[in-house]
């Protein structure tokens, strides 16, 4: 494989570098697996979910299929107190996670990136600017600031995310700022310089994709956050209404005195599919880390 | 002596992030629905109350100057009328905090103890099919969401088991007097258990990590290579040597879990209806309580401004080498 990376340009091969998949590690392999399923349950979740997950369900008696144990009336995780179907729900709170977590992730990414290479490469009044505004965002409590933008703003997903990203630009834009400041004195560099490169060009031809496998590494980092993040807005009523997912069951069991009817079919699954995602999310990164920065590999 | 200058920078640069963040809570709930009163009167305040509260606040004034009436006010301690308990926002932030300060202070003291054992011991036991097998495991409880660990406690040790109650801080008509007597009484004590008990697992691996790979490090350095030439005990080596270096760097990392754990707070003390600060604020935000809201958040938010600052001086305390602070 790498006499094919040689020859593609510096930013094709560092993005395939990042890509390069760590089977060495069965964790990761693992990791991998639940990507692979979660993404394509999220995909097909229409097809695979027997019912709709917002829909009241009724028995063959026509009475309501309230509280039903998994397997009664063929429900295979049984059915909630308002007799909405529990498997169906799980199938589609993927898609709710997947969405906030690929575009939490893909925000936190980019914006702590852009911040990190303008910071550590122009240096000066703009590094000074850019850190003390990474320092506010060290200083604002992470969970309650989601809360309150989320219950100001419009209840969306959107909103959620937006919030997530207004904070956690901060550990990535620190990070990559570091890196860029170690890269920027390299030789290659000072040698663009001279030949007259201009800084755009500086910036984007050699810096940026030497440090595309950092932000690729915080952004994975930030999924999970932002899955978990958002389980914990919606358990708290202040999550996207016409979404269903896993926080949103959550919420709907306690709510519904779930723990005290020890339906444990209803609040463990969603918690299970919650910890497998974010889990993954941990075991790739790691992965990841070692094949990246192998002198980290411990 | 350029370490103290270092220190004062860094608490000016404390006053600076504060004053921000003070400045973003100011902005942010005049961003909510309604007019710009809303934020500190209750359409069902008396007359009088309202005229006093336009007044302190100056709410018919420009923006620019309500600001600055604001911040003259926070100086002061000053934050509004809670419209649900009617009551001053401050009086109320200040008598929820004890309780979240207990429950986040024995949840980490815990996590630590439990991380820092178990992360020397795996640094230790290095390879072993036990360290293979514990950190995956450490991994999966970072991965855990709080609330859902205190569902699942909460439905076997209480609702199946019976061994706790299910929420509060105390039984139903109980009274022990001061809050001493209430803090140290059995009954507070078995009611606190398992909102600790989530908060501790999930809490534990962030010291645990950091022992394990310190420990990996301190072990290769010299000093522990001499004192494995001397013949000292592989116990003695670990323990006396190598797990004191490695200790310094954790304690640190104490106070930032502080702040992190008060924002985790928020959710767990919901489920175990623990009245904080955390549970104060989602309250107060789905009742459009705005001024207890703001208190709470701003409440939360010195604590964890704080808690950064002594982590970073802690940390240029212990090891001289870090300059920059």
């Amino acid at each position: 494989m790498s006499e094919t990376v040689i020859a593609r340009p510096a930013l094709v091969s560092r993005l395939f570098g990042a890509l390069r998949l760590p089977i060495n590690d069965p964790f990761a392999v693992a990791g991998l697996v639940i990507y692979a399923v979660f993404v394509l349950t999220a995909i097909f979740a229409d097809q695979i979910a027997p019912y709709d997950p917002t829909e009241i369900l009724y028995t063959e008696e026509f009475d309501l299929a309230a509280d039903l144990r998994p397997g009664e009336q063929g429900f295979v995780l049984g059915t909630t107190s308002l007799g909405r179907d529990i498997f169906s729900q799980i199938v589609h709170g993927s898609r709710s996670a997947l969405l906030i977590g690929v575009t939490a992730a893909f925000m936190v990414a980019l914006i702590g990136s852009i911040v990190g290479l303008v910071s550590g490469y122009f240096g000066g009044w703009i590094d000074a600017l850019l850190m003390r505004l990474a320092d506010i965002a060290f200083g604002i409590p992470f969970l309650p600031f989601v809360i309150v933008l989320a219950a100001f703003l419009e209840p969306s997903i959107w909103n959620v995310v937006f919030a997530m990203a207004l904070v956690l630009w901060r550990d990535t834009g620190r990070v990559i700022r570091s890196q860029v400041l170690t890269l920027r004195s390299r030789g290659y560099v000072e040698a663009a310089r001279v030949a007259g490169s201009s800084n755009l060009k500086i910036i984007t031809r050699h810096i940026a994709p030497n440090i595309l496998p950092l932000s690729f590494l915080y952004g994975s980092i930030a999924i999970g956050w932002a899955i978990l993040t958002e389980a914990s807005i919606s358990f708290l009523g202040f999550g996207d209404p016409s979404q269903i997912s896993w926080g949103y069951m959550l919420q709907d069991a306690f709510a519904s005195q779930a723990l005290a009817k020890q339906a444990y079919y209803w609040f463990v699954p969603p918690g299970i599919c919650i910890i497998l995602v974010v889990s993954a999310g941990f075991f790739i990164t790691r992965g990841y880390e070692n094949i990246l920065f192998p002198k980290l590999g411990r | 002596m350029f370490q103290l200058k270092a220190a004062v920078g860094r608490i000016l640069q404390l006053g600076l992030v504060l004053w921000a963040v003070v400045t973003i809570l100011f902005l942010m709930f005049r961003l909510m629905p309604g007019n710009p009163m809303a934020a500190y009167i209750d359409p069902t305040f008396t007359e009088e109350q309202q005229l006093a509260l336009m007044a302190q606040f100056g709410l018919d004034k420009p923006l620019w100057e309500q600001y600055f009436i604001y911040l003259a006010n926070l100086v002061q301690g000053e934050l509004g009328q809670s419209f649900r308990y009617r009551e001053p926002v401050a009086e109320r932030i200040l008598a929820l905090l004890p309780n979240t300060l207990i429950l986040t202070f024995t949840s980490l003291i815990i996590a630590y103890v439990f991380g820092v054992l178990a992360g020397a011991y795996l640094a230790w036991r290095r390879g072993s099919a036990v360290e293979q097998a514990a950190i995956p495991v450490v991994l999966t409880t970072r991965a855990m969401p709080e609330f859902w660990l205190g569902m699942v406690l909460l439905a076997i040790f209480s609702f199946w088991l019976g061994w706790f109650p299910a929420g509060g801080t105390r039984s139903a008509g109980t009274d022990h007097g001061n809050l001493l007597g209430l803090y140290t009484s059995a009954d507070f004590l078995s009611h606190l258990a398992l909102p600790a008990l989530t908060l501790a697992i999930y809490s534990q691996g962030l010291p645990l990590l950091l022992m394990r790979s310190n420990m990996l490090d301190v072990m290769k350095e010299d000093f522990v290579t001499m004192a494995r030439i001397k013949g000292l005990s592989n116990w003695t080596v670990v323990v006396r040597h190598a797990a004191r270096n490695a200790l310094l760097p954790v304690m640190t990392s104490f106070a930032i879990a502080v702040g992190y754990q008060l924002q985790g707070n928020v959710v767990v003390e919901s489920v175990f209806s623990w009245p904080g600060l955390g549970r104060e604020l989602v309250n107060a935000v789905s009742a459009s309580d705005y001024p207890l809201a703001q208190g709470a958040f701003l409440m939360i938010a010195i604590v964890v401004i704080l808690m950064n600052l002594i982590a970073d001086l802690l940390y240029a305390l212990l090891d001289p080498r870090v300059t920059h602070v």
